[in-house]
């Protein structure tokens, strides 16, 4: 069991998602250090990947702007040790199978665990391929996160009760991005969540912007995540881009912490 | 067969598997229960069959290269004309039964990708015929290469989207109709072209396309009596390959070599050759064999052959490199527009530059065997939508 649980202990949670090396390593420090001052709960570095086919065109455009930087895992696993001196929240890295498997899955884990990540969140490895990273994971005490989506209808039982850390309830279809409007049934999904596992939090990402957005995603789960709206912010401001995202994290914080 | 787990379904040694996300799920478990249901339905195969043979012109020849074998002075070569099916090449066997399963299913709009168009081409003309609504993803870069094939489709009534992400070519055009089905998927099937991508997709286009190997047996066991001892295809994704080779894989004496496009050469950036250049990795659904750096990402691979120009290679054919049962080998661009020259001249034949991989394999292999010994090669495409490319390698504008 991680440090992850302690990112739902202070009210309804706040998942900020950051891709590292967007535009530089050094803004990417700044912008979680603003985003944990702030109230970000936990953090979820996105380590980029050259095909990103979870993403939207905003991650999508992050992840081809930190790879043109010259960003690597290496070079992350760096970054990450110098934030950890001053950020203490939970933190797991988003990205995609290749770049852990490629990297010898065993000796990922044990560099994340090193450098003070406390989970893995990999968007196309679904519970019936989990087997090939859960394992090193579980060895350095890294939390392998599961996710759920809109169509997962009867596999939420199977994958709630297997679940660490927290459940990322997808909400819905389609890839990562800024929606208008959510439509899914998410109380039915975290229902089914609790029902098969009462003691594993839900978080709820994809498409949420707005204070509004949060506050209404809220009601449902234990925690909202947001990247799109983020990254944008990162994209607008670049290097200054951290005071920026201190300032959006907390509106959003706000809306939801006293829930 | 050995699996990694055994939750992991659509395993050949250590490839295959499902690598996606949980939100299409639900949908390759819904198409594996019905392509199950139907594959051995007497049915569904009558109805195949019949859009195989008097739609599509199936069987195809295999016809025997006489100039060619003389020629070159070695082994009797045998030509399997795919590049004579309806759509103009071996993508058609596939497109058609996916398109027939997936109206079986309930669904009303097929999405595919597409490199040079043929897939496109094809799936755009099943969808015309089951009157079914089509989308066609294809990269930037390919839709300027292939522009005929572009309004090819756009004429049989699909929706052709460029696309521009990443290298702008055919493993762009897969993460985007991936993208596309993990957006709509109630209505939708998403026609993968080739044999990759997650489990049932490698099992369901290679089954598909298998049609090719068992013809072939038939029609050398009818013109020679016996088993050829090569059989000689281009190796893309695989799925030419795979259907040429499927029903000899337990023939021993049947030698089994797929043709991946070398570029520039394997020894340069400029290349495509994924068992000659990559390593295991995970990716687009599959663990098989990718060109990738050190770190994991994906090489922007290169080839004059908008069809061979990806990444990765289906996790059968990975598997068919690790036992040793099928031998890969790369052949760069010049080779294959020798062949692709070569052949138009010398049988009257214009094969697709795909093809043209093969045929460049194959003439240096046939001049190093006896008189005695026979190889077919797989001509999956014919080469029309090629000759602009090639004029202009041979430094000639020309204005389709």
């Amino acid at each position: 069991m991680s440090n992850i649980k302690n990112a739902f202990k202070n009210g309804k949670a706040f998942v900020a998602f950051i891709t590292c090396g967007d535009p530089t390593l050094e803004t990417t420090e700044q912008v979680v250090k603003a985003a944990a001052e702030n109230g970000a709960d936990l953090i979820e570095l996105g380590i980029p990947f050259s095909d990103p086919t979870a993403e939207g065109p905003v991650i999508q455009g992050a992840n081809i702007r930190a790879l043109s930087g010259g960003v690597t895992t290496d070079k992350i696993f760096e970054t990450v040790k110098k934030i950890r001196k001053s950020v203490s929240v939970p933190m797991v890295f988003m990205t995609y199978a290749n770049v852990v498997y490629s990297y010898g899955t065993e000796r990922f884990c044990k560099k994340a665990r090193e450098v003070g990540m406390d989970g893995i969140i990999l968007p196309d490895v679904p519970f019936e391929e989990k087997e090939e990273f859960a394992p090193a994971c579980r060895k350095y005490g890294l939390d392998f996160i599961s996710l759920i989506a809109p169509t997962s209808n009867d596999r939420i039982s199977m994958i709630a009760k297997e679940a660490e850390g927290f459940v990322y309830c997808v909400s819905s279809l389609g890839v990562t991005g800024v929606r208008s409007e959510i439509t899914t049934d998410i109380s039915a999904m975290t229902k089914l969540v609790r029902q098969a596992n009462p003691d594993i939090p839900c978080a709820i990402g994809f498409g949420i912007s707005t204070p509004e957005q949060a506050k209404n995603m809220a009601r449902h789960a234990d925690g909202v995540i947001v990247g799109s709206a983020i990254v944008k912010i990162v994209e607008q401001y670049a290097n200054n881009a951290a005071p920026f995202v201190g300032e959006y994290v907390k509106s959003m914080k706000t809306a939801i912490e006293n829930m | 067969m050995e699996e990694k787990t055994n939750k992991s379904r659509g395993r050949f040694g250590v490839h295959g598997g499902q690598y996606i996300p949980e939100t299409l799920m639900n949908a390759v478990t819904e198409l594996e229960n019905a392509y199950n249901h139907y594959k051995d339905d007497p049915e569904f195969n009558r109805e195949l069959t019949e859009l195989l043979n008097e739609y599509a012109g199936r069987p195809s020849l295999l016809y025997f290269a006489k100039k060619m074998t003389e020629e070159l002075g070695g082994a009797k070569i045998y030509l399997k004309r795919e590049d004579l099916n309806h759509t103009g090449s071996h993508k058609i066997n596939n497109v058609l039964g996916q398109a027939l399963l997936a109206k079986k299913m309930g669904k009303t709009r097929l999405i595919a990708e597409t490199g040079a168009g043929q897939h496109g081409v094809a799936t755009a003309t099943a969808a015309a015929l089951l009157g079914m609504e089509c989308v066609v993803f294809m990269g930037k870069e390919d839709t300027e290469r292939q522009a005929l094939n572009v309004y090819r489709m756009r004429l049989l009534g699909s929706q052709v989207i460029p696309v521009t992400t990443g290298t702008a070519t055919l493993k762009d055009a897969v993460s985007e109709a991936m993208r596309e089905w993990t957006n709509r998927i109630d209505d939708t099937h998403y026609c993968l072209g080739s044999v990759m991508g997650p489990h049932p997709f490698p099992t369901i286009v290679r089954d598909f396309q298998s049609v090719i190997s068992k013809e072939i047996k038939a029609q050398i066991m009818e013109k020679e009596g016996r088993l050829p001892d090569a059989v000689i295809a281009c190796v893309g994704g695989g799925s030419n390959a795979m259907g040429a080779f499927y029903h000899f894989i337990n023939d021993k004496s049947v030698r089994l070599i797929g043709c991946e496009a070398a570029g520039r050469g394997i020894d340069t950036f400029e290349t495509a050759a994924t068992i000659n250049t990559g390593r295991l990795g995970i990716f687009h659904g599959m663990k098989s064999y990718f060109c990738q750096d050190e770190f994991g990402q994906i090489a922007p691979v290169y080839s004059i052959s908008a069809g061979l120009d990806y990444p990765g290679i289906g996790p059968e054919h990975a598997w068919l490199h690790d036992t040793g049962r099928a031998q890969y080998v790369a052949v760069t661009d010049d080779e294959a527009v020798e062949a692709f020259e070569y052949l138009s001249k010398t049988e009257g034949i214009i094969p697709a530059i795909e093809s043209s991989h093969a045929v460049a394999y194959a003439m240096k292999l046939a001049a190093d065997m006896d008189k005695d010994k026979i190889i077919v090669i797989n001509i999956s495409g014919r080469g029309d939508k090629d000759v602009a490319a090639i004029a202009r390698y041979r430094g000639e504008e020309i204005y389709e």
